[in-house]
């Protein structure tokens, strides 16, 4: 399973700070950090970045890339953003992935970026109208946005669909609903369609002492279910990623597993 | 519409190993696909196959292998010097069985002049033996291994309990290893992951699942060596892609249908047609497992072997 170092955030504060001061130094750390832990990935979200989006997102992945071998995840909904960071990606070690569109009219576009760089791109499955009840709205709202995917001539195995992970803390009933939803994706197409989550959010609102057990358990659920890739903390989920590999008999079982 | 046969591809690759110096250097390994599956993927190195000499006279093995070296057993360079231009081995495989306690116990300092003496007047590629014992193991190859400093030989075997200072010395030497683990694929990767933890270069590693001989187990041979190759190419698990080694000879010339005459036996056969037919249908089957180095010991069974390999290169 692919993981998608998240911890590069806008949210964060010391990266908040590093960005608004272009100080490559704390940026670069934690994409080390992330990469030697596991990221096949690393995820630069920079948030709805309205004022200065585009130098800021062409910063971090020049950044990214001048200290890891490995793509970036473009995460923003700032199209012009996206694109200036597209045009500085070095795809040498991975294609980027777009982070994201939806059945949201105004994230349409970013599919028009995804069939012009070439790129892969995170369908998440919610529409205008709120959050999604279940599996089965989950799904419909796939297919939506796959056709339009297809449109714009992404061909699907770019595409990556995102059920939209929920808090755990205020709806529990979701957590059950989004595994099922994994299984779902799948048999959308044949190949099966690739899926992804953005694992830390089912942990959202809980002390914090208990969210690494609830992510990393979760996690296992959702591997289980085939889940394709995860932005997450790697440093948090890289066991439980090995683990489960070697119980699915993904990889061959060595008492130093998790060495390798 | 005419049939296409379907295609199956890999991720992985088996590593490439070379062996010897100068134009006598012989490569096996590098395949990205299964045994002689050059329709599907490459399939470009021939297997090797090293013929077996001992540092002692070969006073235990039977009857029908020991007298193609009855008049060279006595001497290892004279053995290996047959091999080589009487018999046109691409490699000689040293086993230093004198040093086991209970087979001699030469000493390590001895071993060690034997590898030199018969390094010395050979320019095919060098394999180099223990007997098999853990402990004597460490001492004799530590100093073979120093004799042959930079001449890429092969030093073998690094097992479980002994592979620290084995694979140091390997590795001081710039040699390549032969990693033995006992019939589990499990403790196959395991024995590769320490080894390479020790800062031993992965592509300088053979794998040695354990042989046995047809009749006497082959089969989890078999399924633990298909097991290791499909890691290797299906998973692209990098400890599991080394080439693999066939410890042919000494398995085959041991067991009851190999020794037994045909006055004891007469239902079973020519006692010569019989044990070398059985060493070369060991060895091939080895081969359609994923073995790329067999070591053995007739010089028929050999041939065998190396005309069955030509059909189907």
């Amino acid at each position: 399973m692919l993981i998608i170092g998240e911890k590069l955030s806008i949210i964060a504060k010391r990266v908040r700070e590093a960005m608004m001061n272009r100080d490559k130094g704390p940026i670069k750390e934690i994409a080390r950090v992330q990469f030697e832990a596991g990221a096949g990935m690393i995820d630069a979200n920079i948030g709805p970045a309205e004022d200065g989006g585009e130098s800021l997102m062409e910063w971090m992945v020049t950044t990214i890339q001048e200290e890891v071998n490995a793509p970036v995840c473009l995460d923003t909904t700032n199209y012009q953003a996206l694109e200036a960071g597209l045009k500085v990606h070095n795809n040498e070690w991975g294609r980027p992935l777009l982070n994201s569109t939806s059945n949201d009219p105004e994230r349409f576009p970013i599919l028009e970026l995804a069939a012009k760089y070439n790129c892969e791109i995170i369908g998440l499955t919610v529409g205008k109208g709120g959050l999604p009840a279940d599996a089965e709205e989950r799904a419909a709202i796939a297919a939506e946005i796959m056709a339009r995917a297809m449109e714009y001539g992404v061909p699907m195995e770019d595409v990556y669909l995102d059920p939209l992970v929920l808090q755990i803390a205020t709806t529990q009933d979701q957590a059950l609903k989004v595994v099922q939803t994994i299984k779902m994706f799948q048999e959308l197409n044949d190949p099966p369609m690739k899926t992804v989550v953005g694992l830390s959010n089912i942990s959202n609102g809980c002390p914090k002492a208990i969210r690494s057990i609830l992510d990393t358990h979760y996690l296992a659920l959702l591997i289980y279910e085939g889940l394709t890739a995860a932005i997450a903390d790697t440093k948090e989920v890289i066991t439980t990623v090995k683990t489960i590999d070697a119980i699915m008999g993904n990889t061959l079982y060595a008492h130093s597993y998790l060495e390798m | 519409m005419a049939f296409t046969a379907p295609k199956e591809t890999f991720s992985g690759k088996v590593y490439n190993v070379d062996i010897g110096l100068s134009d006598k250097i012989v490569n096996f390994g590098g395949a990205n696909t299964l045994s002689f599956h050059s329709f599907e993927g490459e399939y470009t190195n021939k297997p090797a196959i090293a013929y077996e000499i001992q540092d002692i006279p070969p006073d235990d093995w039977p009857e029908t292998v020991k007298s193609v070296y009855s008049s060279v057993g006595d001497d290892p360079v004279k053995w290996a010097k047959y091999c080589q231009d009487d018999l046109n081995a691409s490699a000689i495989a040293l086993r230093l069985s004198g040093t086991h306690p209970d087979n001699g116990d030469l000493s390590a300092d001895q071993a060690a002049e034997t590898v030199r003496k018969v390094f010395d007047n050979i320019n095919v590629p060098l394999i180099i033996l223990g007997s098999n014992h853990i402990e004597k193991d460490s001492e004799v190859l530590v100093k073979a291994a120093e004799v042959v400093k930079d001449k890429n030989c092969i030093l073998g075997k690094a097992q479980e309990t002994n592979f620290k200072t084995i694979a140091a010395a390997a590795m001081a030497n710039n040699l390549k290893l032969i990693a033995m683990s006992e019939l589990d694929i499990n403790l196959s990767k395991q024995l590769n992951i320490m080894i390479t933890q020790m800062g031993f270069d992965k592509e300088k590693l053979i794998i040695d699942p354990m042989c046995s001989a047809l009749g006497y187990g082959i089969e989890y041979t078999y399924s633990v060596m298909e097991r290791i190759r499909l890691a290797a190419l299906t998973q692209n698990d990098v400890t599991m892609q080394q080439p693999m080694y066939g410890d042919v000879g000494m398995y085959v010339w041991k067991i009851k249908e190999v020794q037994a005459g045909e006055d004891a036996e007469p239902d079973w056969g020519s006692i010569k047609e019989r044990s070398i037919s059985w060493e070369a249908l060991t060895a091939t089957t080895l081969l359609m497992s994923g073995t790329e180095l067999l070591v053995m010991r007739h010089p028929e069974a050999v041939k065998a072997v190396e005309s069955f390999v030509d059909e189907m290169m």
